[in-house]
């Protein structure tokens, strides 16, 4: 097979090119592949030592156990008791954050479309409050949790939640809420519409990436949360997931393989959903923040 | 005003009902009793205490050079946080922003730090600074670099600066993930089209993709900015503010007040200051972000 | 479709009523509850409190918080609340024991101890009382008693690792009795190659603890606590003789690398992984060394005496006192229930469980010999919470971060001590 000059030189240029992509694109990648498994290292190290004992976990620094321990998985499951501390820590998070959800996209959708006076300056104290948070603050919620005897209940421990979450909410759904196309819900409105039915079937769902990377953001805070437990709660049978862990680091002595396994068991869910989620929260992000 | 038109306000007041009574209760509330505290000896146990006047502030502001140290120290991890954390999410998300193979897979795992356990990264990294068994000295020494070898943690030169390494390496995750997120939604055409005016790829970023990411670069700017100054985990976790006051931040001053020496009053009066702080910051940024979004 | 909004609204309605209703379990009425911040003891106590209710019928609740940060504010808040448990600790120095005694909020022990002779007083080890002791005319004007009693025992002391000290050539047996031997013995197991010292001094408490035994040592009880009041200046040749130790650690490079910032924890890891000959750690390292390394050939020791003219002492006393809440209706049966808890038998159960020191002499005997050892120095404790006077807590903080700064070759002993005797001078006008 014989090519003519014209040819053979369009493909010398076309390999040419296809070389220096190769070459930049194996940079990108060395570069790329060095930063994921600076965020992996620490992950896999927290699943390798889950496999050691308290004898070897900082002696056998090995990524690889030879002996692993599995049973230490099944050890940290029942000691920490993570079968009641898990059902509970899912009922924390679905309601606050279907509850996040709600009551922020309702705020949200109100500053963006509806016209009311004193908008701006509520909208101004709501969202640069929420966004200081004063360590002290603490024992007044503590004493105003106890007036409302909401002092070990769980929704003493739920609604604080839902308050932390709104700031943000309401600001990153208000955004994605001012982008959205006016002409759907007008077109709604002339239907006969009402604003609840407008917000409800036309202003929502085009928010669902939105509300995606709402429910990643609060799934993550309330998945993790431990502080607010242990000043609202005092019964075992309340307390959420981290409260299991601590059964692994005392004052003193800290069991370093089960508290391990303890971490691994309690961050695998919030990789799945995350791994879900991601997908929407690119969109969401995309949607909430970004003016075309 | 007709009763139609007070009726149509008043619905429209409904939908902000829930989160202001959410936010009456358990925000303006604590938040105005830290005020009322502030002005006080109290000791964080007693049931009385003095009224004290502004005898907190004045101290604060006139006594307290720790504290305003502390601040730098704040203002000093958040700047780098700003350059260079933003700067590496930025440059990732690039990157990937490019149709390159296993986008996807870098994707999840650029954002495993956030969601692992603060104790993990204690652990981790303290052994990764370590001075003698340190991974960081085992690495210098490898390529040749051993005088550079030290304990990352306690010596004075590089303590502020390692423990912001941390936070950054923790944080820049979210960045990361947003900025592509604001990357993905510019239209390919416009790039293409550039490229057929044979636009390099610097032109290209700085004609189009920069003037566009403007709103992203802001809000990334916001939480990158309140997640850092609001920064004390990982510092009680490595260095618990030392050597002497290197690495301590204002969050750290307050609970060394509030629960180190019961100094409850103080505290809060330490509290309210960052607080205005921090709020006048935000409000400076929501300002900015206004205006360039006006442009 | 309308619908589907109402239900959403209903069923989220309905979630936060069930979970609002579904609040604590119900307690019985002569339930005692106790809130403990040693979430590493659950076992132990949930063992003890079954064993209560099968001996008396009263049901005991042990509520554990940790970390021990948020415990201490647990307890805080539910005092301005007043719904602090039965019986609870109190985390903290000497100063917030006394607001919370001069608050009302716990209960005079006193006569309770002194029934019978005193027998159950004279039960403890004497120390471990006297931290829960207010002497009369103490400072902080609360009623002469005794509030609270101790769980278990502990020390703050010096651990040398003896297989170490062979590979430097030295003598097991014979570890450093005076500060200058302890510098020369550290010259030759760095010779071997052997890091020397590991302690948590990033967090400054143990500072303190270190620095104030050397202060004892060097200049007796008595001109450190003028010192307090504000007789004495810390710019005297002994305190700055005291700072200038750390000075000398850190130049014969006596302390390991990065111990300045080191949380205990690690330090406790470095010592148990033979990685360091000496360390300064309470006696619970015993059960920490175990877990980690049961071969750990080691041995406990006071402090090598900077000066023979003084004997060495270090902070030693209660490691946790439990209290009872002087508002509870179950007061009588809390201290029933404490009485039970501090009585041999349990002693020597929990002793042998956590590889604590007990805090009654009776359970002495059952305990292991590397924890005989740590028992042998109680003799030799003090603690800040016995002293007559105390250290302004800002002033003891710049104290012990000014030591940091010295171990980092940042300031001289001399620099940090005008700079602590500075702010001690700002101190006391402020409480003029």
């Amino acid at each position: 097979m014989s090519l003519n000059p014209v040819e053979f030189e369009d493909k010398l240029q076309v390999n040419y090119e296809k070389i220096k992509k190769g070459t930049v694109s194996v940079f990108v990648h060395i570069f790329l592949i060095a930063v994921s498994l600076s965020c992996l290292f620490p992950l896999w190290w927290a699943f390798a030592s889950s496999l050691k004992t308290q004898q070897t976990i900082f002696n056998d620094l090995s990524l690889f156990p030879k002996a692993p321990h599995w049973e230490n998985y099944v050890e940290a499951w029942t000691k920490a008791d993570f079968g009641m501390y898990f059902s509970n820590s899912l009922i924390y998070t679905v309601t606050v954050v279907i509850g996040v959800i709600l009551i922020a996209s309702m705020a949200a959708y109100a500053f963006s479309r509806l016209q009311f006076p004193g908008k701006n300056v509520l909208f101004l104290i709501l969202i640069s409050t929420m966004m200081v948070p004063i360590p002290g603050s603490i024992i007044p919620l503590y004493v105003l949790l106890n007036k409302l005897h909401l002092v070990n209940t769980r929704l003493g421990y739920i609604l604080p939640q839902i308050n932390a979450g709104l700031a943000l909410g309401i600001f990153l759904l208000k955004t994605f809420f001012d982008d959205l196309p006016k002409e759907l819900e007008d077109s709604a409105r002339i239907d006969g519409c009402g604003r609840f039915r407008v917000y409800w079937h036309i202003a929502l769902p085009l928010a669902r990436p939105a509300i995606a990377v709402l429910a990643i953001f609060n799934i993550l805070a309330v998945w993790n949360e431990y502080l607010l437990a242990m000043l609202v709660l005092n019964s075992k049978n309340l307390m959420p997931l981290q409260r299991g862990l601590m059964v692994f680091q005392g004052a003193h002595v800290t069991q370093y393989p089960l508290l391990m396994a303890g971490i691994v068991i309690t961050v695998l869910p919030v990789l799945v959903v995350y791994l879900m989620l991601q997908k929407h929260i690119i969109k969401g992000i995309t949607a909430g923040a970004v003016k075309g | 005003m007709n009763l139609q038109k007070f009726r149509n306000i008043a619905g429209n007041y409904i939908f902000i009902i829930p989160a202001f009574l959410l936010f009456f209760t358990f925000s303006l509330y604590p938040f105005f009793k830290v005020f009322q505290l502030s002005v006080t000896d109290w000791d964080g146990i007693s049931p009385y205490m003095n009224y004290v006047g502004l005898e907190n502030f004045k101290d604060l502001f006139m006594d307290n050079t720790v504290f305003w140290f502390s601040m730098k120290n704040a203002f000093f991890v958040t700047f780098l946080a700003l350059v260079v954390q933003n700067f590496l999410a930025l440059f990732l998300a690039i990157l990937c922003d490019r149709e390159i193979k296993g986008g996807n897979v870098y994707r999840v795992i650029f954002y495993l730090p956030p969601v692992l356990s603060g104790i993990v990264v204690g652990l981790i990294w303290n052994w990764i600074y370590d001075g003698n068994y340190g991974l960081l000295n085992h690495f210098l020494t490898f390529i040749g670099l051993g005088d550079f070898a030290r304990s990352w943690l306690s010596d004075p030169k590089s303590a502020l600066i390692a423990v912001s390494v941390i936070h950054m390496w923790k944080g820049f995750g979210w960045g990361f993930v947003i900025l592509l997120a604001g990357l993905q939604s510019i239209p390919r055409d416009l790039y293409e089209a550039a490229r057929v005016d044979g636009a390099s790829s610097w032109i290209v970023f700085k004609k189009i993709t920069a003037p566009l990411m403007i709103p992203v670069f802001i809000l990334v700017s916001i939480l990158t900015i309140l997640g850092t100054m609001q920064l004390f985990d990982i510092i009680i976790a490595t260095t618990g503010g030392g050597p002497g006051y290197h690495t301590e931040v204002p969050m750290t001053r307050m609970l060394a007040s509030m629960i180190g020496n019961s100094k409850f009053g103080y505290a809060s009066a330490m509290g309210v200051v960052f607080g205005l702080i921090l709020l006048i910051i935000s409000m400076i940024q929501i300002r900015v972000s206004k205006m360039m979004r006006q442009v | 479709m309308r619908l589907s909004y109402k239900n959403f609204i209903i069923l989220f309605s309905v979630l936060l009523i069930v979970t609002g209703c579904s609040g604590g379990d119900k307690k019985e009425s002569n339930t005692i509850t106790v809130w403990h911040w040693m979430s590493d003891r659950e076992d132990a106590f949930q063992e003890l409190a079954k064993r209560y209710q099968a001996e008396t019928g009263t049901p005991v609740k042990f509520e554990l918080f940790a970390p021990s940060e948020s415990y201490s504010q647990r307890v805080k808040v539910s005092a301005q609340t007043s719904t602090l448990p039965d019986i609870y600790g109190v985390l903290g120095e000497k100063r917030d024991f006394a607001s919370f005694i001069r608050s009302g909020y716990v209960a005079d022990l006193t006569p309770e101890l002194s029934k019978e002779d005193s027998a159950w007083k004279k039960s403890f080890f004497e120390k471990a009382l006297l931290i829960n002791e207010f002497l009369p005319e103490n400072e902080y004007k609360v009623t002469p008693g005794i509030y609270g009693v101790p769980l278990d025992v502990m020390t703050i002391q010096m651990v040398y690792n003896k297989n170490l000290y062979k590979k430097a050539g030295l003598n097991p047996a014979s570890p450093p009795r005076s500060w200058n031997e302890f510098v020369e013995h550290c010259g030759k197991l760095k010779d071997a190659g052997i890091p020397c010292f590991v302690s948590g001094f990033g967090e400054i408490w143990l500072i303190d603890a270190f620095a104030s035994n050397y202060a004892m040592n060097i200049m007796g009880e008595k001109k450190v606590f003028d010192t307090y009041r504000g007789t004495v200046p810390y710019t005297d040749p002994d305190w700055v003789q005291v700072l200038g130790l750390f000075k000398q650690m850190a130049d014969q490079k006596i302390l390991v690398d990065g111990a300045v910032t080191m949380v205990n924890k690690t330090s406790e890891q470095t010592f148990a992984n033979e990685r360091a000959a000496y360390s300064f750690n309470g006696s619970w390292c015993v059960n920490v060394y175990k877990g980690m390394n049961p071969g750990l050939e080691y041995s406990a020791m006071l402090p090598p005496a900077f000066t023979n003219a003084r004997s060495m002492k270090v902070w030693g006393g209660s490691g946790s006192s439990l209290v009872v809440n002087s508002q509870s209706p179950r007061r009588d049966a809390a201290i029933a229930f404490l009485k039970w808890m501090t009585a041999e038998p349990q002693q020597t159960f929990l002793a042998e469980q956590t590889e604590n020191l007990p805090a009654v002499k009776g359970s002495l005997g059952k305990i292991s010999p590397i924890l005989s050892e740590f028992a042998d120095d109680v003799d030799s404790t003090t603690h800040p919470n016995i002293y007559p006077v105390h250290e302004n807590p800002s002033v003891t903080e710049a104290f012990d971060k000014g030591i940091q700064s010295i171990l980092i070759g940042e300031k001289t002993p001399e620099e940090v001590a005008t700079e602590v005797q500075r702010l001690k001078e700002k101190e006391l006008k402020k409480s003029k």
